[in-house]
């Protein structure tokens, strides 16, 4: 009894995928995909090696804070780093009395409540405070750059070559496809997911930002340099995770060989 | 239970006794997984994967209390809580990121588990129940999974509860009631985040409570081997402990190190970019997809696009439950009274057809839905469902099995116990294992 039922269970599975699998093989016989522009010149992000790649990477503490340099002086203008504490920055080499300063500095204040009067107040950020929200007032919806670098594919090499990415539209572009040309008010990136993007470039001349260590400053290092910036904010435990990573994985090592010496030596007499 | 030449629990010493008197745990653990019970000596490393799945929820259940110890299941703060997690609890990125990749290594470990099942006939009578206890397990744990990957509230989670809460729709008449009523709103919010994190910190205790009637059940005719053959006396079978526990040992080691190498070099491979994104409900992502081991059932979902008496949507639905559902019929489904495909050369060759399927309706299933992808996933979502319904069944009546061994121990001595993957048991030359 249950072989017949199953056969006419599956056989009417098998039926109605073979009338979807006709309908598709039709469609798409009568009606081709026509490929779009996205598809056609949309880049995989370029080639960025970093210190902090690979089993051992670690990040580079004098390229972290040229990037933050960078964030500072040309992101923060747009984009929060809101899961990122100014105590954070101590990672970063800098001593607690330089971290101290750099939040009281900082341009956008932490906002607060007056205790007494109930008003709305502005007060110096301090080390405990995360980085303020940046209140964009323009068109678009930069998003928040805590985890940026985790939120994209390749995000590390995504950021950087969406930095260094801008470009005229080839004309090749509009030849094929005279509808995709880029609205006004988007800039051309065809590292971006839509190929138009709405960030105007941030980078546009060598020695926008000065390198206080006196490394150059080109278009290239900044982008360089914020992304491996925005890799340590969006993991900063990383160096940390490597490291005991080592170390777990050797002490797995010795102890699956000890394992499997105790394996064979029980099992020695016995045919299996 | 158990063979009648299993060794009895002796209590050694004055306080073993007086615990053995009034509590006899330790009889119970000795009889379960320890010298107490008879194990055929053949069984190879694929019978492995049942102790590191108990060791895989077992990981689930420490790191996930320890999470839940620091998480907010709030839509407002749900995100935020886990990158603090991340950032300012000790150990904390440890903790998620081994909750995490713990869930892929669990599924990797049950599915291995599970197709170990399907080949050496483990389903079979006397079986059966063992068979369907282990279905009900996988259906909680997919149950389980899912809701954890709401939890951290980012567009995937987000929207893959919109998705699958989304399935209830498809009932007809009724449907979206029932979704209203399942998520306590229109949307996920708080209310369904909530009830969510409540089920998915109950549910492993169930899949534990199951586990232990599952190896109960194990425990009425012994474990399988890989001949399939019954043991028919002690010399086909060595103690629990000290022979598996000290082959279990090993297992769990490079089950641990490939393990550690996601958690310490790639832990978020597995999973997708955009739940760092927080949840945003007025802006869908560009291709929702769930988790990997989730990807061969979206792709049976989503090969059902013509609406044929039943809407497409349901059609879809229905064989994506279908195509586990029936896996509780398959003890019947195959009626094959040889349970070990190195003795059935017809089976054996569908089952490789069958682990290609399911591998390609995996890819589909995490692939955007373009249509070469959808052509692929309905023609091999034809044959998992045809596998299991129509060729089984047909296979099991026309079959002519290889001859078996006489006895474990036969199988064993002549190098054909199956225990190495280069010896399968076949009368005549040993053929190569696929």
């Amino acid at each position: 009894m249950i072989r017949y039922i199953s056969w006419a269970v599956g056989a009417a599975f098998v039926f109605v995928l073979a009338l979807a699998l006709f309908s598709s093989v039709s469609g798409l016989i009568t009606d081709p995909v026509a490929p779009t522009a996205t598809e056609e010149f949309h880049k995989h992000p370029k080639e960025l090696s970093l210190a902090s790649n690979g089993f051992f990477g670690t990040y580079d503490q004098r390229q972290l804070q040229r990037g933050l340099q960078v964030y500072k002086e040309v992101c923060a203008n747009c984009h929060s780093l809101k899961h990122v504490a100014f105590r954070d920055l101590t990672q970063l080499g800098y001593s607690a009395g330089q971290v101290k300063k750099f939040a009281a500095d900082w341009a956008v204040k932490a906002v607060d409540i007056d205790p007494k009067s109930g008003d709305k107040v502005e007060r110096p950020n301090t080390p405990a405070d995360k980085f303020p929200t940046v209140y964009y007032p323009g068109l678009g919806n930069p998003p928040d750059l805590s985890l940026i670098t985790k939120a994209r594919h390749e995000g590390t090499a995504y950021t950087y070559s969406l930095l260094t990415g801008y470009a005229d539209q080839p004309a090749e572009l509009l030849k094929k496809f005279p509808d995709a040309k880029t609205p006004d008010g988007l800039y051309y990136n065809p590292y971006f997911a839509n190929l138009n993007i709405a960030m105007p470039p941030p980078l546009t001349q060598d020695g926008q930002v000065t390198y206080l260590d006196g490394t150059k400053s080109t278009v290239d290092q900044n982008a360089k340099d914020v992304s491996a910036f925005l890799t340590w904010a969006a993991e900063p435990n990383l160096p940390a995770r490597h490291g005991a990573g080592i170390a777990v994985v050797l002490f797995l090592l010795v102890f699956s060989a000890l394992a499997y010496g105790a394996y064979q030596n029980i099992w020695r007499d016995i045919k299996h | 239970m158990s063979f009648p030449w299993a060794k009895h629990y002796a209590p050694q010493n004055g306080f073993t006794k007086w615990i053995d008197e009034r509590l006899p745990l330790p009889r119970l653990v000795y009889g379960a997984v320890g010298a107490g019970y008879p194990v055929p000596r053949n069984l190879n490393y694929f019978w492995n994967f049942g102790v590191l799945a108990g060791a895989a929820l077992g990981i689930q259940i420490i790191t996930g209390i320890v999470l839940a110890m620091h998480y907010a299941a709030n839509g407002g703060v749900a995100f935020d809580s886990v990158e603090h997690i991340m950032r300012d609890v000790n150990a904390g990125w440890f903790l998620r990121y081994a909750h995490a990749n713990g869930a892929s290594m669990f599924f990797i470990v049950v599915y291995i588990h599970i197709f170990r099942g399907l080949y050496y006939g483990s389903y079979k009578a006397p079986r059966e129940m063992i068979w369907l206890l282990g279905v009900t397990i996988f259906l909680l744990m997919m149950a389980t999974a899912f809701m954890g990957y709401v939890l951290p509230w980012g567009q995937m989670s987000f929207w893959g509860a919109q998705v699958i809460t989304g399935f209830f729709s498809a009932i007809p008449v009724v449907g979206e009631t029932i979704r209203i009523w399942l998520l306590g709103g229109y949307a996920p919010d708080d209310a369904a985040l909530n009830r969510f994190f409540s089920l998915h910190y109950l549910l492993p205790f169930v899949i534990a409570g199951v586990i232990i009637m599952h190896i109960w059940a194990l425990h009425i005719p012994g474990s399988n081997n890989p001949t399939g053959v019954d043991v028919k006396g002690e010399q086909d079978t060595v103690p629990f402990h000290p022979y598996y526990t000290a082959k279990d040992g090993f297992g769990l080691g490079i089950f641990l190190l490939i393990f550690a190498c996601l958690i310490f070099f790639a832990p978020n491979y597995l999973g997708h970019p955009d739940n760092y994104v927080p949840a945003n409900p007025l802006q869908t992502p560009a291709h929702i997809v769930p988790e990997w081991y989730f990807w061969p059932f979206y792709a049976i979902l989503r090969a059902f696009t013509v609406d044929f008496i039943l809407p497409a949507k349901l059609w879809g639905v229905l064989a994506m439950f279908g195509s586990i559902l029936l896996l509780f019929f398959l003890p019947w489904l195959d009626s094959s009274p040889v349970r070990s495909s190195n003795y059935r050369p017809v089976y054996r060759t569908f089952f490789w057809v069958l682990v290609a399927d399911v591998l390609i309706l995996g890819y589909c299933g995490g692939s955007p839905a373009e249509p070469v992808y959808v052509i692929l996933s309905q023609i091999c979502a034809a044959y998992y469902f045809a596998h299991f319904l129509i060729i089984l069944p047909i296979i099991a009546r026309t079959e002519r099995p290889r001859p078996l061994p006489n006895s474990i121990t036969e199988a064993v001595l002549a190098g054909k116990g199956g225990t190495s993957p280069m010896h399968t048991a076949v009368s005549g030359s040993p053929v190569p294992a696929e």
